[in-house]
């Protein structure tokens, strides 16, 4: 009964936020909508006996992600026009996307409901962390070093990019500068010597 | 004997708000007059008296300080982003102060019969823990929420619409994100030790043990951990979000009355909560080497002197922020980036590295 009426507070709160999040046209305020979104699935995450997720959640999501997706808005300080008429023709696409999932779900909801309605005896064990550890280092081994191979390239290519453009012509810049400012100094003394 | 089944299904829920109440109070108070002993140690760091006024030695003035805040102006900037500006204070405190319902106070009672209770409600109870909610994991619920305190102050600089405020919260976030993962990863040790991320259970791996106290087996992690700390509290020498030289008071430049109290009490609830988090990790939390041999364990002395060895061990780090405050300089930016990234960071994935595969060895 208690876990019911706080599993739709939650689920309310994920659903006002999502919407939230989609309808403000301030970024700022939408990545905070997206924060409360994340928020409140940990919630059902810890109702659902599952707390390792439920933490990761908060700590990788709302804790790292979003911190830089609102220190991007915040250094970038976007205005809020511009966005209106340029999306318009997504709209099809956006609904045809929609009408998918609302079939996905109600599949899900037809399934669930023809499924056999009995308790799996592994339920106790998982969610913990140290099932979800031995299944990764055992039965999905081949996936999370995959995972972490596109992570590791992800990691290389920005660190490539990000050098390619910006820090050699930097410190190229910084470094003529102050060859020019040691030469006049250089010369300034000489003068003054002499 | 109607309110029977009322009583008995409102007995958990009385009993865990009585411990938040408790815990909460036991928290503030702390803070509170870490904030006194902070004026007063950096007053004889200087050769100063510090605050002596109200009170004998100045005992009452962290009240003083309320009053004053509570009565101040509540200026608000003019183009500020209200909702914003007033969201931040409280997020900033709130996440503060969750990480206190896993908190290992002290051991648990065992030896108290509960059956004098009315209404059978005794009758299930064997022990007491002095701990809110014990989850499995504690240390990444601590961490994950202190990581979501920094909306608090990125949110402040940003809605206040203000140079210094957005420079401050820009800094900020930056300097969280990057101490984040030298912090995270000096715990990954200490949790491969201990075979657990439950901070109860931390403590009691640590009794078993072969050094007892995990900061000799692990003391580089320690000491990334406690630098990392000083860094996620924002205090010097990393306090660079409110560098007063350069940008007057950085985040908080535009708060005043009581939504500055409210930043001002998070940021000392925050160093509560990593002199709690060190001491559990590193120091054994609650644990008193011996103290087994004189009182039995699970009794009520054995708990209360557990439970202010804990509390010594907490202050004595609170000490120890106050006197670096005292004693060291402010980093530069650009020091303080390169020094987390290239320094730190790496230290404390060798230390991971090392570490597993000790353990590796040492399990075989």
């Amino acid at each position: 009964m208690a876990s019911t009426a706080l599993f739709f507070l939650f689920a309310g709160f994920a659903i006002m936020c999502a919407i939230s999040m989609v309808y403000h046209k301030n970024p700022l305020y939408s990545a905070i909508s997206l924060v409360g979104v994340f928020i409140s699935l940990s919630c059902i995450y810890v109702m659902l006996a599952a707390p390792f997720i439920a933490a990761v959640q908060i700590l990788i999501y709302a804790g790292a992600i979003m911190v830089l997706v609102v220190f991007v808005i915040m250094l970038l300080n976007l205005d809020d026009q511009g966005t209106k008429n340029r999306l318009r023709y997504l709209w099809a696409l956006g609904g045809g996307l929609g009408v998918v999932l609302l079939v996905q779900t109600l599949f899900i909801f037809y399934a669930v409901m023809k499924a056999p309605q009995q308790a799996s005896d592994q339920s106790v064990s998982v969610g913990k962390t140290l099932s979800i550890g031995q299944s990764m280092y055992t039965v999905y081994l081949l996936p999370v070093e995959i995972v972490g191979v596109l992570l590791l390239m992800a990691i290389i290519g920005a660190v490539i990019l990000a050098r390619r453009l910006s820090q050699p012509q930097l410190e190229l810049v910084v470094d003529q500068e102050l060859d020019r400012r040691n030469e006049t100094e250089l010369e300034n003394e000489y003068r003054v010597e002499l | 004997m109607l309110m029977e089944p009322v009583i008995k299904t409102a007995f958990p829920f009385v009993v865990t708000a009585v411990a938040v109440l408790i815990a909460f109070q036991m928290v503030l108070m702390i803070v509170a007059y870490t904030v006194l002993a902070e004026r007063k140690v950096l007053g004889w760091i200087q050769g100063r008296i510090g605050p002596n006024r109200v009170g004998p030695w100045g005992v009452l003035q962290p009240f003083a300080d309320l009053l004053k805040f509570i009565f101040k102006e509540d200026l608000v900037p003019d183009k500020s982003t209200k909702f914003i500006y007033f969201l931040a204070p409280m997020v900033a405190l709130v996440c503060a102060l969750m990480p206190m319902v896993v908190y290992p106070f002290g051991p648990a009672i065992t030896s108290v019969d509960w059956s004098f209770l009315p209404y059978g409600l005794g009758e299930g109870i064997r022990t007491l823990p002095l701990t809110i909610a014990q989850i499995d994991v504690g240390v990444l619920f601590v961490l994950g929420i202190t990581s979501v305190g920094v909306y608090g102050i990125a949110l402040a600089g940003w809605s206040s619409n203000s140079k210094y405020s957005l420079m401050g919260g820009l800094r900020s976030s930056a300097q969280m994100i990057s101490y984040e993962l030298a912090m995270g990863a000096s715990v990954i040790g200490v949790v491969m030790l201990a075979g657990t991320l439950d901070l109860g259970g931390i403590i009691y791996a640590q009794q078993t043990s072969t050094f007892r106290w995990f900061i000799i087996p692990q003391f580089v992690g320690f000491i990334v951990f406690l630098i990392a700390a000083f860094a996620e509290t924002n205090r010097v020498p990393f306090d660079l979000p409110e560098a007063e030289t350069e940008l007057v008071a950085g985040f908080h430049t535009e708060y005043s009355a009581l939504k500055f109290a409210l930043f001002f009490m998070a940021e000392y609830v925050n160093m509560f909560t990593v002199s709690v988090m060190c001491t559990v990790l590193f120091l054994g939390g609650w644990y008193v080497p011996g103290l087994s041999h004189i009182f039995e364990p699970g009794t009520i002395p054995y708990a209360l002197v557990s439970h202010f060895a804990f509390i010594g061990k907490i202050c004595a780090f609170l000490f120890f922020y106050i006197w670096v405050r005292g004693t060291l300089p402010r980093f530069r930016f650009d020091q303080l980036m390169n020094f987390g990234w290239k320094f730190l960071l790496p230290v404390a994935l060798a230390n991971v590295i090392v570490t597993t595969v000790v353990v590796f060895f040492l399990n075989r």
